[in-house]
Formats: C-alpha cells, sequence, structure tokens
C-alpha cells in the first residue's frame, strides 16, 4: 500500500519521495527523471548543481538545527519543505514553520516528519505546517486532533482562531 | 480578578477533553511511558516516590474565595487532606491517582482553574508580587501585565516544546517580591524618560545546578511591545538554547555563553522584525480592559489606627510581624502564616483552606493570595478587625507570629514526597524550629530569609537565602551543605559556600553558631545579611569550624 499522510485535513496518498529512499537510491528517479523529491537541505548545499534542472518538483528537508534564513534565498526552487523531527522534545521546527510562513511568506507544503503524533498537531498546524506524516493508524485520529482546540490567544499561521479573540 | 469569558472557558475546558483522552491512550497502552511524560508534565503531573504529584496554576498567586474552597475540597477528596504550596504561587497534590486527575482538571475547570502548563518544558506560570495593587512603595499593579502575559504564553503553538522550562517573574513595586532577577526573565514596570510606561527587562537569572542572577536586556521598553519582546526572547531561546545537555538547557546558559550584549544584539535583532506585528501589539484597549479585571475593591474610608495597642502580647506580636503596610489608610495586608513548627512549610489541611476562604469572605473581599515564601495573604484587611481575624487564624494554628523571620523558612518536599532528592528537607525544618522555639531570640533576629532545598535543583531557592541549606547525599546519609549571604530581592546575591557539609543532627548547632557571630558582630539594626556582606564569610566559617557541632 502507497504511504499515506495528512495534508490540507486530508488523507492522501503522498506524491513525495525522499532522495535517500532506497527506491531512489536503486536510481528510479535520477535527474532528468520527474518524481516529486525531497532532498535533504545539506545535501542541496553542497550538490546544487547537480539538481539545478530536476525535472520535476524538489522539495528540501530541514533538520532542527538549520536556519531557515539560509534556505530562504532558494525558497522559490521548492514546492515542499518538510521539518525534521528527530525526538519527542525537540521544539525548534515550530519557529522554523512560523518564519518559513510568516517571514519568507512560503506558500508550498510545509510538512512535519519524523517524531510527530496527533497532540502535536494542533500546535504544528498554527505554527504553518499543513502536511503531516504519521503511521497509517494514526491519520484519522490526528485529522480530529486538528480541531482539539477552537481558539487561540496569540495571533499565528490562522487567521480564524486568533480572530475571535480580537472581536471579545 | 480576572474573570474567564468564553473563550478562556473553551479553551480550559478542552485542554481537560484533551488530556482525559491522552490519559485513556495512556491507561489503555494506546501511549508509551515516554510519549505520555511529556503530555502529562504539560498539564503538570510528575510521577513522584510515592504517587503522581499534581501541581495546579495559581496565575501570579491570586485566588478567589470559591477557588481556594473547591482546592480544600480536591484535597479532602482527592488527596490525603492537604496541600502544599509552592515558591511559585502554585499548589502540589502528592497523592492524587493517575485516573482520576481528568476529574480533578475538570472540577478545577469549574471555578477557572487549571495545571495548564505547570510544568514541563514551556513557558510556566506567571508569578508577581504578592503585594500587587495594595502595596504603598509600588509603582503600578502589575496583575493586568500578568494576565496579558499569562494569556500570550497558553498554549503558545511555537513555545510548546522548549529546550528547558521558562519562568517569568512581574513585579511593579520598588522592592522584589517575587524573586524575579533569578527567573528565567524577569519583568520590572517602570517609567521611561519622558514619564511614560514600560518595562525594564531582565534575562538569563535562574537557580538549579548553575545559579545566575539575571542581567538587564532591555532598559527600558515602551509597553506596548511587551509580548513582541517576549517572543523575540523566546524565539531566540527556542532556537539556540542547548537541547543537547540538559543541565546546560535553560536560557541562563545561553545568555552567559554569548554573553550579555550578544545575547542583547540577537534578540533586538528578531524584536525589529516583529514589533510591528498586529496581533503582538498590545493595545491601548486591551490594557484598559484587563486593568478593569483589577479594579480597587470598595475600600471604606477609615483612618489609620494601631489596632495593637492596648491588646495582648500575643496579639500585637502577631500584628507586627505578620501584618505589613497597606497603601489605603485603615487596612493592612495579613500573612496566613504556614509556617507552624510542627508542619511542613507551605502545607495547609483541606480545613485550613475552606477556612482561609470563609475569613477572606469575611475581612478580605473574597480573595487570597498565595507569596513567594509559601504563605497566603489577606490583602485588604481593615485595621479594626485584623484582631477578630487573628483570633480566628489562631484557633486554626494559621498565626505562628514568624513572618519574616528565621522560623519563616521556604522549604521543597525534599525526599519525603519528591524523587529527585537527595536528602529531607521537611526533616531539618521541624529540627530547626525545635532548635529556635524561643519567640524573643528569634524577634532579636530580625530579618532572616532561611532557604532549603532537598537537592541542587534549588526548588527550596536556597542560594539566596540569607542562610541557603541544601541537602546533599554523602554515601547513602543525608548531609548539608550550608550557604550564606544570599538574597532574592532587588539586590539579588548568590550566597557563599560555609564549607564541609555538616550531619543532619548538626544544622541547628551550625546555624546557632552563625547567628552567635551575627549578634556578637551586628552595628545597630544591622540584618544578618547585612552583617555577612560587611564581614565576609571568615568569621563565621571560624566559628562553625572551630569545633565539631554537637548533635
Amino acid at each position: 500500500m502507497p504511504r499515506r499522510l495528512l495534508r490540507d485535513h486530508r488523507i492522501v496518498v503522498d506524491d513525495w519521495r525522499y532522495a535517500g529512499d532506497p527506491e531512489i537510491a536503486a536510481g528510479a528517479a535520477v535527474p532528468g527523471t520527474a518524481v516529486p523529491l525531497i532532498l535533504n537541505f545539506a545535501v542541496w548545499l553542497t550538490e546544487r548543481a547537480r539538481w539545478e534542472d530536476y525535472g520535476g518538483p524538489l522539495g528540501v528537508l530541514l533538520a532542527p538545527a538549520h536556519a531557515v534564513e539560509q534556505l530562504a534565498p532558494d525558497l522559490a526552487r521548492f514546492a515542499c519543505v518538510a521539518a525534521e523531527f528527530p525526538g519527542p522534545s525537540e521544539g525548534r521546527g515550530y519557529t522554523q514553520g512560523r518564519l518559513l510562513r510568516e517571514r519568507y511568506r512560503f506558500a508550498g507544503e510545509l510538512r512535519a516528519t519524523g517524531h510527530v503524533g496527533r497532540d502535536q498537531l494542533f500546535f504544528l498546524a498554527r505554527c504553518g505546517f499543513n502536511s503531516f506524516e504519521l503511521p497509517e493508524a494514526e491519520l484519522e485520529p490526528a485529522r480530529a486532533a486538528l480541531a482539539t482546540f477552537s481558539a487561540a490567544y496569540q495571533s499565528a499561521n490562522d487567521a480564524g482562531l486568533a480572530a475571535k479573540l480580537a472581536r471579545r | 480578578m480576572y474573570r474567564y469569558d468564553a473563550i478562556d472557558a473553551t479553551l480550559v475546558n478542552e485542554r481537560v477533553a484533551e488530556f482525559r483522552d491522552q490519559t485513556r491512550r495512556f491507561l489503555a497502552g494506546e501511549l508509551g511511558e515516554d510519549e505520555f511524560r511529556h503530555l502529562r508534565l504539560r498539564n503538570g503531573l510528575y510521577i513522584q516516590r510515592h504517587a503522581p504529584m499534581l501541581r495546579v496554576a495559581i496565575p501570579y498567586g491570586l485566588l478567589s474565595s470559591q477557588q481556594l474552597r473547591v482546592l480544600g475540597s480536591i484535597a479532602r477528596r482527592y488527596d490525603r487532606g492537604y496541600g502544599h504550596f509552592t515558591t511559585r504561587q502554585n499548589i502540589q497534590y502528592n497523592w492524587p491517582k493517575l485516573e482520576e486527575v481528568p476529574d480533578i482538571l475538570a472540577e478545577l475547570a469549574t471555578v477557572e482553574m487549571h495545571a495548564i502548563q505547570t510544568s514541563g518544558n514551556c513557558i510556566r506560570n506567571t508569578t508577581s508580587d504578592h503585594l500587587a495593587g495594595v502595596a504603598p512603595d509600588e509603582l503600578e499593579d502589575p496583575r493586568p501585565w500578568c494576565e496579558i502575559i499569562r494569556q500570550w504564553s497558553t498554549f503558545h503553538p511555537e513555545f510548546t516544546y522548549l529546550p528547558r522550562k521558562f519562568k517569568i517573574a512581574v513585579t511593579g513595586a520598588a522592592r522584589d517580591r517575587a524573586a524575579s532577577l533569578v527567573h528565567d526573565v524577569g519583568v520590572h514596570l517602570k517609567r521611561g524618560p519622558g514619564g511614560e510606561p514600560g518595562f525594564e527587562i531582565i534575562a538569563g537569572g535562574g537557580l538549579g545546578r548553575t545559579p545566575i542572577i539575571g542581567q538587564v536586556v532591555r532598559e527600558f521598553l515602551p509597553r506596548e511591545h511587551l509580548l513582541s519582546y517576549l517572543e523575540a526572547v523566546l524565539r531566540i531561546y527556542n532556537r539556540e538554547g542547548r537541547r543537547d545537555n540538559l543541565t546546560k538547557a535553560r536560557i541562563k546558559i545561553l545568555v552567559r555563553s554569548l554573553g550579555i550584549e550578544e545575547f542583547r544584539r540577537r534578540v533586538e535583532a528578531e524584536w525589529e522584525l516583529i514589533k510591528d506585528q498586529d496581533g503582538l501589539r498590545v493595545t491601548e484597549a486591551e490594557v484598559a480592559r484587563m486593568r478593569g479585571f483589577f479594579n480597587p475593591p470598595a475600600y471604606r474610608p477609615l483612618p489609620d489606627t494601631d489596632p495593637a495597642a492596648g491588646r495582648e502580647t500575643a496579639f500585637r506580636a502577631w500584628y507586627r510581624y505578620n501584618t505589613t503596610a497597606h497603601k489605603i489608610a485603615g487596612y493592612r495586608a495579613v500573612y496566613v502564616s504556614l509556617k507552624k513548627p510542627d508542619v511542613a512549610p507551605g502545607d495547609a489541611t483541606d480545613g485550613q483552606l475552606e477556612l482561609v476562604a470563609d475569613l477572606a469572605d469575611r475581612y478580605s473581599f473574597g480573595e487570597v493570595r498565595v507569596t513567594h515564601t509559601q504563605n497566603l495573604l489577606l490583602a485588604d484587611v481593615e485595621q479594626e478587625q485584623t484582631f477578630e481575624l487573628w483570633q480566628a487564624l489562631a484557633g486554626a494554628g494559621l498565626a505562628t507570629p514568624n513572618i519574616g523571620t528565621l522560623t519563616d523558612m521556604i522549604c521543597c518536599p525534599g525526599l519525603d514526597f519528591c524523587s529527585l532528592a537527595n536528602a529531607g528537607s521537611i526533616d531539618v525544618a521541624k529540627l530547626i524550629n525545635e532548635r529556635f522555639d524561643d519567640y524573643d531570640y528569634v524577634y532579636d533576629l530580625g530579618e532572616i530569609d532561611v532557604k532549603m532545598s532537598g537537592c541542587m535543583n534549588a526548588c527550596g531557592h536556597h542560594h539566596v537565602g540569607h542562610i541557603g541549606i541544601l541537602g546533599v547525599d554523602k554515601g547513602g546519609e543525608e548531609w548539608y551543605q550550608i550557604t550564606i549571604g544570599g538574597a532574592a530581592g532587588a539586590d539579588a546575591s548568590l550566597g557563599t559556600v560555609l564549607g564541609p557539609s555538616v550531619a543532619k543532627a548538626a544544622v541547628p548547632q551550625t546555624l546557632a553558631r552563625l547567628l552567635d557571630v551575627y549578634v556578637e558582630q551586628r552595628h545597630p539594626d544591622e540584618r544578618f545579611l547585612d552583617t555577612v556582606r560587611r564581614l565576609g564569610v571568615k568569621p563565621f566559617k571560624e566559628r562553625v569550624y572551630a569545633a565539631p557541632a554537637a548533635a
């Protein structure tokens, strides 16, 4: 069964592949083909020339320590930015998300990957994430978890929730 | 005080539902121990030595009598009939059952209370001056700003998984009664060069393993920018704070390693980019709305009197030590001492909580405050009613006349409850109380802050005690390291370690020797702290280690 994820509140087949996936490493996607492909940011920085002419959509995977400022000049080249959450206490991705959306106006897919569960989704979504990689069995509960709270005290990436606050 | 509207109530109820489901998943085996730990901590739930411990938030220490009654009722029905007040103005229950915690949270929600973000690596309960709004030395009531910060920090989506916990204290008076210089961020209400209202922002203070006094990040911040500035500080911390080593993860370590100038430069650069964002600007309308919740109660025009005149000695002592000046003529702020010699410092029974609630209704406009020093306060008592109030408090063991004295100790739960502790603290407090049971002597010593922690995490703030006591484990035995010369106020300083640690039984004797030096050497009206500052540690050290302490 193809891998599915939660994107824009819908459970859909993930059309993206990571450059490190075994099938990709085996040559199923090489420059010149068109599989939507997510590169490690470190790979992009060192092998950028090789990927400049890639025929399909490109995405980029940020580690928590990566500064979005460094990615910003190239942002237009990417249709997807994935932020990695290596463990349950990792929180830098939340800032990466907000900066990408609010400061650099990134309008493509912003994806959370790694140690992400339904209990984090509401907050991730408020930071601008619109796609979430989760185990298949978690997808449906995770979709419901996006509506855990119906209001918010802070302005973030969801005009709706904060607008409620402004009206009181 | 602040009252919930539909939005606040909705959020708290939705949180209860969320945590109820998380607890169910954990008990059903759907959530692992580690996954659940991160979630339960965000709801104040620790797993302790004997049982779970639930820490309930008391925003900036302010309670209505109705809320206090519910805290008492929870202590009776879900705990063993008492609660423990902390240095951060919260209350802890030591014996709840995990499966009942969602029900406790639901009951708290009915009186506009919760346990949100009382632990875990997130922004904790904002604390403040327990004399807010009544202190004669106050520039402005800090509580509207505390509530503004409370709302901004509650469920802040970006700062829910910080490198480590983050504590903010806000004060608006000349005397710092909230230990703001040993908080991650201290916010001081201040006037600008043209008299305009704003803040001084302090960052990088903290206790624990590496105690550091906070430094000034910004000398003056116009008040509309408070939230954008805090957001900039938190964003720099979230991005750059260390996550590889738990003991180096607090913001104080980041500030120290960057240096205050570089830290300031980074914060200011970030702030420049966000300070004009709509949602972050605190509008005049919002300030006015929040202030409306903290209007002064309906004080009666009263003359200043001396209610102690002609009364018995016991009342006079209590009045002198357990009440303090009020900015309105004819009123006093009255401490409810939770430092009875044979009771763990900061503990109160269900019955005491309910009695204080009743007394608040009768004598203090139905409000109660929790102090940083683990006592309660009735802030608005008519001077002429203090005698009646004293009688009621004394009848319930709540009138020990020791506020600000040696036996008004700050004390963590220690080895008796806490799974982090190396040594007991409650039993040492008891030993100290037994040794120093002569009030004339204690009063003669004047103002002394004794602060005690059962381990280096320093929940009992020992670094900033005039006398600090730290429990250490020495080959399986409980020993105590003594520091002197610490202070938590506007003149904050870290205590100096006296020398080798002493056995538990020798702690009172060690204190007695320190105090002997003080009594011999003090200048007239000089506090213990000031004598230590003047003389240095040497004479104290010499006396303490001159001969082995007898138990």
